[in-house]
């Protein structure tokens, strides 16, 4: 007997959390991991309603953002490690080519 | 408050305090670690949620694989060790949209339910009904992840390959 | 209507020298001779099927006409066609016979000339031209052969065109006839209008049926004889052709004697209907001015010391015999044309023994001839056939046509009679003097004088012949089968009447023997210059050609122009530079405008978009994380008032 919008503030926090790191971490890696916890309240969001509607396809889809939340690491840190081999470092502010 | 609720909320307290201070960690690796317990959390609570599988899954590739992928990550990067700030400039812009992005979904959360209901009573699903259905009902995203993956791999590969022609 | 014979192949006799003309022109200098040879055969070729036209109308055929539709305008047709009856298988003759003697005579005459070749072209396409005026049925058509006779009169003349003297001739002849060519052009148009047809015997039949009105018949005839007054050289537009035997002997045989200078009688003769249904005021114009043009002519002829000139001005007055016969009717009418059929012959004699003559002492001048009868006897003999038949001695051709001139005219026309009568006078008097001027009495000249090769003599011997034979054709005792090939409306019996027959026998043999008597003997000054005042007025030529150069020629050309061109550079001028300068004005604003005002705004646009990406590029921090903030911000808010509202 679990209160569903507990869990689901739960979940919210969680997210706000990753949205926080997400932008106000430097590290390249900190902010992968960021992103990581935002999908894992995500998934929380997904398995309680689907105890909540006795519904399968929320754990299903969970598996599907597990599974694809690992393949976006493994590019991510790809990408993280080719620019610390061109530019020495990680940190997202120094990477601003894009500047006016 | 059941039992399972009091479990979920030591659960969830614990794993809210790893998530804030994995974001506010001034150590890489502390807050790789804060990740582990957040994730832990996390299986644990779907454990209480009655989705074994999921949670079982969670542990195995969050916790094992993936947090692992991040370690690599921070060694070959040489990950600034020792108490830096890790944090960048726009410090209080991401503070409050943080804070802007969970008032507006406490907010709805608020709008859709009471803080009472509607109660949750989780279902035992067998892994067996779980795997078919994925099998079944969502067989074309299933081989959609099949081929992310594949690509993901590729791409992995190919990006972090030593350029040996320049 | 029975078998046309021979009379409906009578354009191919026209459209033969168009062959020669453009054979000539692409072959012939590359051709043995230079080319000569295609105009001979191809006119040899015309003059047989002449002789064949003219045997159908012998047999006694009847007319033939036939013709192509060319184009339309509205409901009027022209045409291509020719009408073919006794008067043009006559004409055929005499056009081909002519141009053949002249052909084969210019062989000679103009051997070495530089441009031989150009010569014989323009002699193809001049006799094509006169063949298409004899043969057409159609005024339009008419018209056409007309002008491009004009054209060949002008390229002719001034064959020699590097002397001045000779370009000048030239133009003067083309002015001159064209001056004429503008009352033909309308009368045409006032013919053409009034019938609603081109077609010549159609206009003859609308007229004869009296559909007209008079005074638009009068106005075509006199409109229509202003052309004939131009081409045939009567007064007052006689002043071009004394100037026009700076041509060559040739050119002047052909052109200003037997062919293009009758085709202004011809045009009175075909389209007589008109003038005989005009106002009889029309007709007496006519012989009046045909009755002064001979006189006077024939006195002008008594001052020359050039022989061609002699010979100009007595073609002009022939000319004017025939024309003032047209006045007396129908008999006139066709009398006029037996006497242009001899006179062909005859003048074309005269002109080109002449040619010989100067061929052989170098010079026009009577003056510097004399006692050429002994080194010239067939030129000399052929030359007094021709001069007798000139004065109208019996029995050659001049005689018989003269003859019946003063007949026709000798009827109700009494003013027109003693006139031509004192004409023939002074022509065999003015005749007398050439003859004895050049080949009696001492050579005066510096040459060694010698008779003209066989090419030259040829052709006079053989006009000697037809002048001597044509006469017959008009005889009385020959039952003057003549009037039954040419006629208006019907054959005529012929009358011969012994008292106008004696009078004009007598006339000539008075001036023949008054000029052997002048002109027997050895003078040192030749009598007809020594008559004072009354020798002036000849030599001066009536001062007919001061009066046009003083009077039309300089002011025109002075005056005139200079006004037209003060008008061009003033008016014309100043009107385009004007609006030039307004056009520049108006760009130098249009200028500003653009620069200004529509560059303002271009620029302007150009400058705010650049302002404003000024200002919006601070956005662009490079910082993802920046992004990635105002994202989320973004969708919390969105989300936010979807869910709200």
């Amino acid at each position: 007997m679990i209160r569903l919008p507990l869990v689901l503030f739960f979940s919210a926090v969680l997210f706000s959390a990753g949205v926080y790191g997400v932008l106000a971490r430097r590290n390249a890696v900190l902010v992968l991991m960021s992103i990581e916890l935002m999908l894992n309240a995500v998934n929380v969001n997904l398995i309680a309603f689907s105890q909540a509607l006795h519904d399968l396809t929320g754990q299903a889809f969970a598996l599907f953002v597990i599974a694809v939340a690992a393949a976006e690491v493994g590019i991510g840190l790809a990408i993280v490690i080719l620019i610390y081999r061109n530019r020495e470092t990680i940190n997202i502010d120094e990477v601003n080519l894009l500047k006016w | 408050m059941s039992a399972q609720e009091y479990a979920f909320v030591v659960l969830a307290l614990v794993g809210t305090v790893a998530a804030f201070r994995l974001v506010t960690a001034r150590n890489v690796v502390h807050a790789a670690l804060y990740l582990v317990v957040t994730l832990a959390m996390v299986g644990g609570v779907y454990l209480i949620l009655a989705a074994e599988f999921v949670a079982w899954v969670q542990i195995l590739i969050y916790v094992g694989a993936i947090v692992i992928l991040f370690l690599f990550g921070l060694m070959l990067t040489k990950a600034p060790i020792g108490r830096e700030a890790l944090d960048n400039q726009q410090r209080g812009i991401a503070l409050l949209v943080g804070l802007g992005v969970l008032a507006g979904l406490v907010f709805l959360i608020q709008n859709a339910f009471h803080w009472s209901d509607p109660k949750i009573q989780p279902i035992h699903v067998t892994t067996g009904a779980l795997g078919e259905s994925l099998f079944r009902q969502y067989v074309l995203p299933f081989e959609a992840v099949s081929f992310l993956l594949l690509a993901a791999l590729i791409g992995a590969i190919v990006l972090s390959r030593k350029d040996e022609r320049s | 209507m029975t078998s046309p014979g021979f009379a409906k192949y009578a354009w191919v006799v026209a459209a033969l020298p168009i062959a020669s003309a453009g054979l000539t022109l692409f072959f012939g200098k590359r051709t043995p001779g230079r080319g000569w040879i295609y105009g001979v055969l191809t006119v040899g070729a015309g003059f047989v099927l002449s002789l064949l036209v003219l045997w159908h109308f012998v047999q006694g055929g009847g007319v033939y006409a036939s013709s192509v539709d060319w184009f339309r305008v509205g409901p009027l047709r022209f045409e291509i066609g020719q009408y073919v009856d006794g008067l043009t298988a006559v004409m055929l003759i005499v056009v081909t016979t002519v141009s053949l003697c002249v052909h084969v005579y210019s062989i000679g005459y103009m051997h070495g000339d530089q441009r031989f070749t150009w010569f014989y072209v323009v002699l193809s396409i001049f006799t094509f031209a006169m063949l298409t005026v004899v043969v057409s049925d159609n005024l339009f058509q008419l018209l056409v052969g007309w002008e491009i006779m004009g054209i060949c009169s002008y390229l002719l003349i001034g064959h020699w065109w590097e002397e001045h003297v000779n370009s000048s001739a030239a133009i003067k002849a083309f002015i001159t006839t064209k001056t004429g060519d503008v009352p033909f052009l309308f009368g045409i148009f006032v013919l053409v209008v009034a019938t609603g047809t081109t077609n010549i015997h159609q206009i003859g039949e609308l007229v004869g049926a009296g559909d007209l009105s008079r005074g638009v018949v009068s106005a075509a005839a006199l409109l229509l004889f202003g052309g004939a007054i131009g081409k045939s050289a009567q007064f007052p537009l006689h002043v071009w052709l004394p100037d026009a035997m700076q041509g060559p002997t040739p050119v002047s045989a052909l052109i200003h004697a037997a062919t293009m200078v009758a085709a202004g009688v011809y045009l009175v003769g075909r389209l007589f209907e008109v003038f005989v249904h005009a106002d009889p005021w029309v007709l007496q114009v006519v012989g009046i001015v045909g009755g002064i043009t001979a006189l006077g002519a024939a006195l002008l002829g008594l001052v020359q010391d050039d022989i061609k000139r002699v010979l100009a001005y007595s073609t002009i007055s022939q000319l004017a015999y025939m024309v003032s016969l047209m006045s007396a009717g129908p008999a006139g009418r066709n009398a006029a044309f037996f006497h242009l059929f001899t006179h062909a012959f005859f003048k074309a004699l005269l002109f080109l023994g002449s040619g010989a003559v100067i061929h052989a002492v170098h010079s026009n001048n009577m003056s510097e001839m004399g006692g050429l009868r002994k080194p010239m006897p067939i030129t000399f003999w052929t030359f007094v056939i021709g001069s007798a038949a000139l004065a109208g001695i019996p029995p050659l051709a001049g005689f018989w046509s003269k003859d019946e001139l003063l007949a026709s005219a000798s009827k109700g026309h009494e003013v027109v009679f003693v006139v031509l009568l004192l004409t023939a006078l002074v022509t065999a008097f003015y005749t007398t003097r050439m003859v004895m001027l050049t080949f009696f009495g001492e050579y005066r000249g510096h040459g060694h004088p010698h008779e003209a090769p066989a090419s030259m003599t040829g052709p006079l011997v053989a006009l000697a012949a037809g002048t001597v034979g044509v006469g017959f054709l008009g005889a009385s005792f020959a039952h003057a089968v003549f009037f039954k090939w040419v006629f208006f409306e019907e054959p005529e019996a012929i009358r011969f009447v012994p008292w106008v027959a004696a009078l004009s026998t007598g006339a000539a043999l008075l001036g023949v023997l008054v000029g052997v008597a002048v002109y027997g003997r050895a003078r040192e000054r030749d009598p007809m210059l020594a008559m004072g005042p009354f020798t002036t007025l000849l030599v001066r030529k009536y001062f007919m050609d001061d009066l046009y150069m003083k009077g039309i020629v300089l002011p025109v050309r002075d005056k005139v122009s200079a006004f037209v061109y003060w008008t061009n550079q003033n008016v014309l001028d100043g009107i385009v530079n004007g609006a030039a300068r307004l056009a520049r004005w108006f760009s130098r604003g249009v200028n500003g405008f653009d620069r200004t005002v529509v560059d303002g705004a271009v620029n302007g646009v150009a400058q705010t978009a650049g302002f404003t990406g000024g200002l919006l590029r601070y956005l662009q921090s490079g910082n993802v994380q920046r992004y990635a903030a105002l994202l989320f911000a973004g969708v919390v808010v969105l989300a936010v008032i979807f869910t709200r509202v």
